[in-house]
């Protein structure tokens, strides 16, 4: 009882307390690249635990909502010559309008169709992005996102620098903490846990299941799009490949990894995930089996994730 | 148009593929009164119950609230029409606390979407709820989960939670089912306490327990209205006798 306590008091500064240890992180770090990276994948995987830990939507399509903020960040930059700010404002709002299109598709369905139709909407707009060569750069990407320097109020920022670069993304992955600590607390925060508790309840006591689900959807869209920006502003590429499948199963394994409908899970998860595949890439190619395993022993022996096993003392 | 009844169906009916479940009842419900649904199992009680609830779509016929066709009318709508139900299986949110299940579905008729001010600032909510928790007698439990509450328990949680959209009209389950003598003792007397406030509709499948109580009851049998009339009327009605009285005396 003593822990669950502690864990009360502590949730109103659970934005502040994970702020802090982000600011802290790269002084331990050896590694200051994969640090960018894990600030970036957790955010993305953060914007995947809002639909599925907190409201039980399982998405698969969610590398449309990443692809589509990467994407609106980098053809703002390259093929119009705007400033980073435009940049990252328009991929938040690219990954925000995805979202939209593809929930008012998606919301309607549930379980395993709902996990089917995101994937197929999303695939659908990969299919699209390979083919729109002039505007994506298809097969090869999109090249030349390049932001080299970054005026801040009169300050100049030199992102080429690691930790320059680190605490510059940092700066709006915090910004999406407080964000979704506030929407966690607010009556939708609410209405969502009342609807992952039970949708039918939720339903006869006036709440509007689909329009709820759609509302959290557009607003998982808005993390995942500024995710989608600050890796093409970081990367100065824009890789087809961030919108296929294989980007919706790294949110979903990160999530688990970490802990489901934690707070701060999915930046363990992304933390644990890219570190693994660092370390273990270095002495065999085989890599992905061993994170494979270590994935398959936490859904097995720590259904809670990471992060979740540590909040709840034990692991079931 | 009947000014005293809050709730009318017309020739309502519901099958599913082929077997005939509900064949057109036409009833009316008295506003301010206690109105028990009886009869033997699979009479269509728990089918009427779920067409008038909204839980699931007629497949002919009307049903009119206050004179208002309400007729596919999306479940949500339901809480802000005026009328709240609550589940033969108990349907509580488990893992929030007693006092944010009451919360929540007050919250449901003012807050739905605000994703940006604190939901704290909503204190009002926090202070009805509490009452209703008192109303029901579960104040003392206020900060438990749901689902650590005996099971009677969970129910007056669940009417709580039920009478959280102020409604005009409620539709209970059932409500005494799987519950001991004692509990089943203060259910009725909670029922009989609200009926003084707003019109009840109760569906129950022991006819003992609800002659003392309701002012009026239904009879379905085989899909059918068999019987209305007052608890009187009903004992001395010969059909509900055979089909349903009579049961017992072999």
């Amino acid at each position: 009882m003593r822990r669950d306590a502690w864990i009360a008091r502590l949730t109103p500064h659970r934005a502040a307390l994970a702020s802090l240890f982000l600011l802290v992180f790269p002084l331990f770090m050896p590694f200051k690249a994969i640090a960018v990276n894990i600030l970036i994948q957790g955010l993305f995987a953060l914007g995947f635990n809002l639909l599925y830990g907190y409201l039980g939507l399982l998405s698969f399509g969610h590398a449309a909502l990443l692809g589509g903020g990467a994407y609106a960040c980098g053809i703002v930059i390259v093929r119009f010559g705007m400033p980073w700010w435009i940049g990252i404002a328009s991929g938040t709002l690219a990954g925000m309008l995805v979202a939209a299109a593809i929930g008012a598709l998606a919301i309607r369905t549930r379980g395993i169709y709902f996990a089917m139709v995101t994937l197929a909407l999303a695939q659908c707009l990969y299919f699209v992005a390979y083919q729109a060569v002039d505007w994506t750069g298809g097969e090869n990407g999109l090249r030349g996102v390049n932001v080299a320097g970054i005026s801040l109020l009169g300050v100049h920022l030199d992102i080429v620098r690691p930790l320059v670069r680190y605490y510059f993304v940092a700066a709006f992955v915090i910004a999406a903490l407080f964000v979704l600590s506030r929407i966690l607390a607010s009556p939708f925060g609410a209405a969502m846990e009342a609807i992952r508790e039970n949708e039918t309840r939720a339903r006869a006591c006036g709440y509007d299941i689909a329009a709820s689900r759609w509302l959290a959807f557009v607003l998982s869209g808005g993390f995942c799009g500024l995710a989608g920006a600050l890796q093409a502003i970081h990367l100065g590429i824009v890789p087809v490949e961030t919108l296929y499948y294989t980007t919706s199963g790294l949110a979903v394994m990160m999530t688990l990894l970490g802990g489901m409908g934690t707070f701060f899970g999915p930046f363990i998860g992304a933390g644990v995930f890219l570190l693994l595949e660092e370390v273990v890439s270095l002495w065999t190619v085989h890599w992905q089996l061993l994170v494979g395993a270590v994935f398959v022993a936490c859904v097995l022996f720590f259904p809670r994730g990471l992060w979740g096993t540590l909040l709840a003392g034990h692991a079931r | 148009m009947n000014a005293d009844l809050i709730l009318q169906t017309e020739n309502l009916g519901k099958r599913f593929g082929r077997f005939v479940a509900l064949r057109g009842v036409s009833a009316g419900f008295r506003a301010g009164n206690l109105t028990a649904i009886i009869g033997p199992n699979g009479a269509g009680k728990s089918t009427y119950f779920n067409l008038i609830s909204g839980a699931i779509a007629p497949s002919g016929g009307r049903i009119l609230f206050e004179g208002a066709d309400i007729t596919g009318t999306p479940q949500h709508r339901f809480a802000q029409l005026g009328i709240a139900k609550s589940y033969q299986i108990t349907s509580v949110f488990p893992q929030l606390s007693v006092l944010e299940n009451v919360r929540v579905a007050l919250q449901a008729l003012v807050s739905r979407y605000d994703v940006w001010r604190p939901r704290a600032r909503l204190k009002a909510l926090r202070d009805e709820a509490g009452e209703l928790l008192h109303m029901v007698g579960l104040w003392p439990r206020h900060d438990r989960p749901a689902a650590l509450l005996a099971h009677g328990e969970q129910r007056s949680l669940e009417i709580a939670v039920a009478l959280a959209s102020h409604p005009r009209l409620l539709l209970l389950d059932e409500p005494t089912a799987g519950m001991s003598p004692e509990e089943t003792r203060d259910m009725m007397g909670l029922i009989v306490r609200l009926a003084q406030q707003r019109t009840v509709i109760l569906v129950e499948h022991k006819m003992k327990l609800v002659m003392g109580i309701c002012d009026r009851l239904l009879v379905l049998h085989h899909g059918e209205l068999l019987a209305e009339g007052t608890p009187d009327d009903i004992r001395r009605n010969d059909d509900v006798r055979r089909v349903y009285l009579g049961q017992r005396e072999h």
